[in-house]
């Protein structure tokens, strides 16, 4: 019997502790005018935004003091991650480095990455990319043909990247290439190397989203140089490491809240008293929303106690960005109204055409929902 | 003992009654007695021997404290119960006499371990003051296994428009019958005239009514909600055994992609279904309880509807046909998602509240609902 045991236990008190100060902290963002919540989103970059979330102890929670972080519990950084994505607030700056990249870097770095690299994440002062995807290979990580060859101290990267986020601004990637031969899974020869921006020999070419907006690039490496102690895990580990970074990656509030602002200016807009049709769809998705808040408060339990619930972090994704390219489709049939983008003082105008034009991506990213089909599929002894 | 102690001795309790429920409901539900209680099939029959088994291991008051005499079984288990039900298709309202049963208890009245069934109320019954008690007016529509039962369980309102949850024993005058989709009989009765000790009527706990939600229909929906969790792991796990076993252009289906597909979002649906059914099993008597119920039933009444669609279409012809159990799951599903309020009665009443909020109001209210302090 396939049966499924999502914890309903509240979160713990040290957790609900933290909701107090990141509030108080978003308070003053706001009052400051530091941003505005329908104008933004989790992926928007804004690098005196990440400094000022440092500084306040909201980057790093589960990193160790010894590297600048909190210590705290992975649960601490959930509820920080949620109350940020409730709020709107623009968090590119700092997001991939602290949900993936920093974890990434304390359990299979080097001594000298750790200390480089970490303590400067805490402090919200060093943004990351994520290196996977190439030309031709999408989710097919198998594919990946950017190529590291080993020179003394160094290795030598020729290929490219695409579709990474904010490779423009971001200090560093953490990239997976291909240091040796694929094998009959096609897993092997992977490997993870954290790559500084600054270094020479690296190209960016920015993709305008649909939206006009520039997030995207595309990352050119010709004989770019990069120390072996900036290799992160073992040289062709690079499958089992991307692995497990996804389901950080997968489970996260960040699969099903990406337009929770939308939702919010919907619920204005329709007013106190709404008529059937807009009661009715409103409590359809408040009753889908709340379903996704506690699976994925369930698996940030698992991931804490050192599980790593693949099947279950494939779950909150699919269900989670079926639920988030629902949302603006269901707004614009309960009010109606031209969406736009160079309408202002209209926020739900607004937030209705920005998450239209970028809801497509919400499918795509960290895995398309059809792989992640397959991810969930072989959870339940399918293949 | 300390704290730990007495939570894995409840632990062992709570594993010993729900396999004892797995082991009786195996036992007795063979094929024969399916069939024979599948009112939609012929005349329904009560399984008298299998509530005899049920009622002398307890279970009906399984819910109900260990001081009131009781099982004193957690919700979270009494629910885990409830599915076990649920996934076996029990002919029989267990599930809503053990709810029921907790419900009468905690508004202070004397619960017995005879079957009780709970009254929707869509068309409320009327109570007035008479000699020693009340006299009821009104009918009750639409109570599963309303005729077989020796108690109800019903809100009534009064000339003033305060509701009172009320008792019936012996319920009476059966006016209509009919069955569900499942062929489990959904009776109307008549209560018009039908006396009531004042014993017999109480206040419901404040947790389980709220403002135009009455007890009886909440905790009924609880209880539909968590069977549905049973019957939805039914539906999905025939699925896949299904899909495993039958071969179809020299494969196994679940090897072509597009079926790993359908199972993949059935599986979602189970997975976000029990989920929020969990959070209002986590809820009972607890003043979250309407709003999480309300979202269980919403979310557990929209997966219904897809897996059902899903389990039939892998399982072809042959689930289409009385001769394959699958039908036993998905007419029930069909059946319970509309039963004590529909997805959309509960959905609308969610949206009323949030649009009454304002949106700022829904984030601390998607906090408070899961635990948290708002």
């Amino acid at each position: 019997m396939h049966s499924f045991r999502f914890s309903a236990e509240p979160l713990p008190p040290e957790a609900e502790a933290a909701r107090a100060s990141v509030r108080a902290f978003l308070d003053a963002e706001r009052a400051a005018g530091h941003f505005v919540p329908h104008r933004t989103s989790w992926t928007t970059f804004d690098a005196a935004f990440s400094r000022r979330a440092g500084a306040a102890g909201l980057i790093g929670l589960t990193l160790p003091e010894a590297y600048g972080g909190h210590g705290r519990s992975g649960l601490v950084r959930f509820v920080v991650t949620e109350e940020m994505l409730a709020a709107g607030a623009p968090c590119g700056a700092h997001w991939i480095a602290d949900r993936q990249s920093g974890p990434q870097i304390l359990r299979h770095g080097t001594e000298a990455a750790k200390r480089a690299i970490l303590p400067r994440i805490c402090r919200g002062d060093c943004a990351f990319g994520i290196g996977m995807s190439e030309p031709n290979s999408g989710s097919d990580l198998a594919a990946v043909r950017t190529r590291a060859v080993r020179d003394g101290d160094d290795w030598v990267i020729n290929g490219s990247k695409i579709w990474t986020t904010n490779a423009h601004q971001v200090d560093y990637l953490l990239a997976l290439v291909r240091t040796g031969e694929p094998g009959p899974d096609r897993h092997g020869g992977l490997t993870q190397f954290i790559v500084d921006m600054a270094a020479p020999g690296v190209t960016v070419r920015p993709i305008l989203d649909l939206s006009g907006h520039h997030e995207f690039n595309e990352v050119f490496f010709t004989d770019y140089r990069v120390p072996d102690a900036m290799r992160v895990g073992a040289e062709g580990a690079g499958w089992g490491l991307v692995t497990e970074e996804l389901a950080f990656e997968r489970s996260g509030p960040d699969r099903f809240l990406s337009d929770y602002r939308l939702l919010v200016e919907l619920v204005d807009r329709i007013g106190p008293e709404p008529d059937r049709f807009q009661a009715v769809e409103t409590g359809r998705m408040v009753a889908q929303l709340t379903a996704l808040l506690g699976m994925s408060a369930s698996v940030a339990r698992l991931l804490d106690q050192g599980v790593v619930p693949g099947v279950e972090a494939a779950l909150v994704k699919d269900v989670g960005n079926g639920f988030e390219r629902a949302v603006p489709e269901i707004a614009r049939r309960l009010v109606p109204v031209e969406p736009s983008l160079t309408v202002q003082g209209d926020a739900f105008r607004e937030a209705l055409g920005g998450v239209t034009l970028r809801a497509p991506s919400f499918t795509l990213r960290g895995g398309t929902r059809e792989v992640l089909r397959g991810v969930i599929a072989r959870g339940l002894g399918l293949r | 003992m300390s704290r730990t102690d007495h939570a894995e001795a409840g632990d062992a309790v709570d594993g010993i009654v729900l396999d004892q429920v797995e082991r009786l409901l195996a036992q007795h539900l063979t094929p024969a007695l399916l069939a024979a209680c599948d009112g939609a099939a012929g005349a329904a029959a009560w399984p008298a021997d299998l509530w005899a088994a049920l009622a002398e291991s307890g279970l009906p008051l399984a819910l109900v404290p260990e001081a009131e005499g009781g099982i004193g079984l957690t919700a979270t288990t009494a629910a885990q119960l409830i599915r076990r039900c649920g996934r076996a298709a029990l002919p029989l309202p267990l599930p809503e006499t053990v709810a029921g049963a907790a419900l009468w208890a905690a508004a202070g009245g004397q619960a017995g371990d005879d079957a009780l069934s709970l009254v929707p109320g869509g068309s409320p019954v009327r109570i007035a003051p008479h000699a020693d008690g009340f006299v009821l007016d009104g009918r009750a529509a639409q109570v599963p296994w309303g005729g077989s039962v020796p108690a109800l369980l019903l809100d009534a309102v009064d000339a003033a428009g305060v509701p009172h949850l009320v008792r019936v024993t012996a319920p009476g005058t059966l006016r209509d019958t009919h069955h569900d989709l499942a062929g489990e009989p959904r009776d109307t009765l008549d209560l018009t005239g039908r006396t009531v000790p004042a014993d017999d009527v109480r206040t419901a706990p404040g947790w389980a009514a709220e403002a135009g939600v009455p007890s009886v229909d909440s905790v009924g929906a609880w209880v539909r909600a968590q069977q549905m969790v049973g019957a939805l792991e039914t539906c999905l796990g025939s699925a896949l055994d299904h899909a495993q076993e039958r071969q179809q252009f020299g494969r196994p289906l679940a090897k072509f992609q597009a079926i790993q597909h359908m199972l993949a979002e059935a599986a979602g649906h189970v997975a976000a279904a029990t989920a929020a059914a969990d959070l209002a099993a986590a809820c009972w008597s607890d003043p979250r309880f309407v709003l999480a119920t309300a979202v269980a039933k919403a979310r557990c009444g929209e997966a219904a509807g897809h897996v059902a669609a899903i389990g039939h279409q892998i399982h072809g012809a042959m689930g289409f046909t009385q001769e394959h159990p699958l039908h036993r799951a998905t007419r029930r599903l069909w059946s319970w998602r509309d039963e004590f309020g529909s997805d959309a009665l509960w959905q609308e009443r969610i949206g009323r509240a949030v649009c009454a909020g304002g949106g700022a109001a829904l984030w601390p209210m998607l906090v408070r609902l899961r635990g948290g302090a708002g």
